[in-house]
């Protein structure tokens, strides 16, 4: 217990991290005073602008129908009109829905998903360098090899390390999620709308915002795993940008190039999309399932929340499991 | 008396495509409760490789290690807390200041905070304590590094080059810090390559070459063991050294060597026997003198890593060259 104290201690004590918190709290803050500032709330105000908007585009649009059809009509079948110039058909004023001309507006049920999303991938990339500074800094320092002088059991030292990496990570997630949650109810009051948000769609909301703590502790147990596999911060950062430019663009562009089917799946934020969002349905295009009713239908992949779970676990047991065995067999030089 | 540490046969080895590099050879030492012992040997004989698998950060290829009679590695979580060890050059977290890294490794170890202040004031921090590390010169940081090894009041200390970017103020004060803990009861191991230190503070040493021990026992036993029967000799002004060599060595002595001012001669029984063989030469000695061996000098002939004018000497070349880079 005395080490794990030590370790939140250590962890919280340390400027960079402090600095981190606080600008990436600064860009959630950004964030919310953006969807803030572009959103207003629909009244009979707003909608009587948005049909008066509307209504004006219509009648901007049938005068140019008509003039379009009396150029037509000088010299039918020339300049790209047809010979027949009553193909030009006017437009109807339902080609003009109310709610394109509305202003912006957040409408809590259906918009916080992304916003969630959104949260959690800045949170993936927060947790990721703490848990890669965190370790990689206690090795290139030299501090590893003195904890070690005074706990020699090395896998105590480094599970130790990684619990009060998770749990601090828990905590601040946590917290920032349901303060989160509380600003973008403010945010739909006064800038948009809650309705329809039931006790399930909360249930609902409350499911998806743990399934985004979950994906940034393991963003943050990978960041520390790939760290201690390399004794270094760097490695884990090079690791991050070497999985991005090799695997999530040059490999996925060499597949989308050679037609395979299904390349995203190659695409590790299709994945964090599918997590988040419950599923992700991927179709290939070169493939095609006629029938008489819908025409062409493509061949589909739907990626589960299960299955993007399974792949996280893989990920997780795979990069943290080498970082314990590389802690108990390899010395510490 | 008890021993304190133990070491039998200790093998290390590391592999690489140069082939496989024995850095500990069946390397054996004993410190005896109590002392102050001197672990020395020239760069890359192994000590610092002894220091770590002895302290569990390497593991050894075999051999047998115990600390307060407790086998190692397997009871070196039981033992740890009675060990405190600075192994190589002093390093730490440079962000965090001397008492916030001092304090982590007691809130680590479960060891009373007031004991960090102790420890600051013994090696002299005290004033220092909340700058951060980064603005530390390197003897400071050896002071703190000492810090954090004397924090748990240890009954072994194990201190690699302590005296490291000290200067000669902070050199004595170690010495005398040394002799303060040992007198507590405290066992102290100190690896250093500054061999007059060594010769002034240590009760014992143990000599490492190419990873075997090459000498050990106490500091006069060492020196006795290999004292030499040079003879420096000086005879009067304006006479011929090189013919004063000659001379000798017609006469039978063994080893003579003129130097700019005398001539040492070496392997004769009885000194006397060089003013008679002078003196029947009417080469008349003004000094002859016993040349008292030291412990450098004993070091660079157990190791031989003395210099030769004119040959560069590499890290591996040692009289025990066996430990080096071999398939």
């Amino acid at each position: 217990m005395s080490l794990a104290t030590a370790e939140l201690r250590r962890l919280t004590k340390r400027r960079f991290v402090r600095w981190l918190v606080a600008g990436t709290m600064a860009v959630m803050v950004a964030i919310a005073a953006g969807f803030f500032l572009s959103n207003e709330k629909v009244g009979p105000r707003q909608i009587a602008e948005a049909k008066v908007a509307a209504e004006r585009e219509y009648q901007d649009t049938v005068r140019q129908a008509e003039q379009e059809r009396r150029n037509c009509e000088l010299a039918p079948g020339t300049n790209g009109y047809p010979a027949d110039c009553t193909q030009l058909t006017p437009p109807q004023p339902q080609d003009f829905p109310l709610d394109w001309y509305l202003p912006s507006s957040f409408v809590f049920k259906s918009d916080f998903g992304a916003v969630i999303t959104t949260f959690a991938a800045i949170f993936v990339l927060l947790g990721f360098v703490v848990g890669a500074s965190y370790v990689g800094a206690e090795w290139s320092s030299g501090s590893m090899m003195n904890l070690l002088l005074w706990r020699p059991r090395r896998l105590q030292v480094l599970a130790t390390k990684l619990g009060v990496l998770l749990g601090a990570m828990t905590a601040l997630s946590a917290v920032v999620a349901v303060l989160w949650t509380l600003t973008f109810v403010v945010i739909a009051r006064l800038r948009g709308t809650t309705d329809g948000m039931t006790a399930g769609g909360w249930r609902s909301t409350a499911l998806t915002e743990v399934r985004a703590i979950v994906l940034i502790l393991l963003g943050a147990a990978i960041g520390f795993g790939l760290a201690s596999l390399g004794r270094h911060t760097a490695v884990a950062l090079g690791v991050a940008a070497g999985v991005v430019v090799v695997l999530q663009f040059g490999l996925y562009l060499v597949l989308s190039n050679a037609d395979v089917p299904y390349s995203e799946i190659w695409l590790l934020p299709v994945w964090a999309f599918a997590w988040m969002s419950k599923e992700v349905k991927l179709e290939n295009y070169n493939s095609c399932n006629y029938s008489g009713v819908n025409g062409c239908v493509p061949d589909s992949l739907t990626l589960t929340w299960p299955m993007a779970g399974a792949l996280w676990a893989v990920i997780f047991i795979v990069i943290v499991g080498a970082a314990m065995w590389t802690m108990r067999n390899r010395d510490v030089a | 008396m008890t021993a304190v540490l133990e070491i039998e046969g200790l093998r290390k080895s590391y592999r690489s495509r140069k082939g496989v590099r024995r850095a500990l050879d069946g390397f054996d030492m004993v410190v005896e409760a109590g002392q102050v012992h001197g672990f020395l040997g020239p760069n890359g004989s192994g000590k610092t490789t002894t220091l770590r698998t002895l302290l569990g950060l390497i593991k050894p290829n075999g051999g047998r290690m115990a600390i307060l009679g407790r086998e190692l590695p397997a009871h070196l979580p039981d033992v740890a807390g009675q060990v405190g060890a600075i192994v190589e050059s002093p390093q730490f977290f440079l962000p965090f200041t001397a008492r916030d890294t001092l304090s982590l490794l007691a809130d680590a170890g479960g060891v009373d905070r007031r004991r960090i202040d102790e420890v600051l004031e013994l090696v002299g921090l005290r004033d220092r304590a909340k700058d951060r590390v980064k603005t530390y010169s390197l003897g400071m940081k050896q002071r703190l590094a000492v810090a954090s090894a004397l924090l748990k009041n240890p009954k072994l200390l194990i201190l690699d080059e302590p005296a490291n970017g000290l200067d000669p103020g902070g050199i004595r004060e170690m010495r005398s810090l040394m002799r303060t803990l040992s007198e507590s009861g405290m066992t102290v191991v100190l690896s250093s390559h500054i061999l007059g230190e060594i010769q002034l503070i240590c009760d014992s040493v143990t000599i490492i070459s190419a990873g075997r021990r090459v000498a050990a026992g106490s500091v006069a036993e060492v020196l006795a063991t290999h004292r030499s029967a040079a003879v420096r000799v000086r005879v009067e002004p304006g006479v011929d050294l090189l013919a004063v060599a000659e001379l000798l060595r017609s006469a039978g002595a063994p080893q003579v060597t003129p130097a700019e001012d005398h001539v040492m001669v070496g392997g004769v029984e009885r000194p006397a026997w060089i003013t008679w063989v002078l003196a029947q030469h009417e080469v008349w000695v003004s000094e002859l003198a016993p040349v008292a061996v030291d412990l450098e000098s004993v070091f660079l002939e157990l190791t031989g890593t003395a210099p030769v004018r004119g040959e560069s000497r590499q890290v591996d070349e040692t009289t025990a060259a066996s430990g080096g880079w071999g398939r």
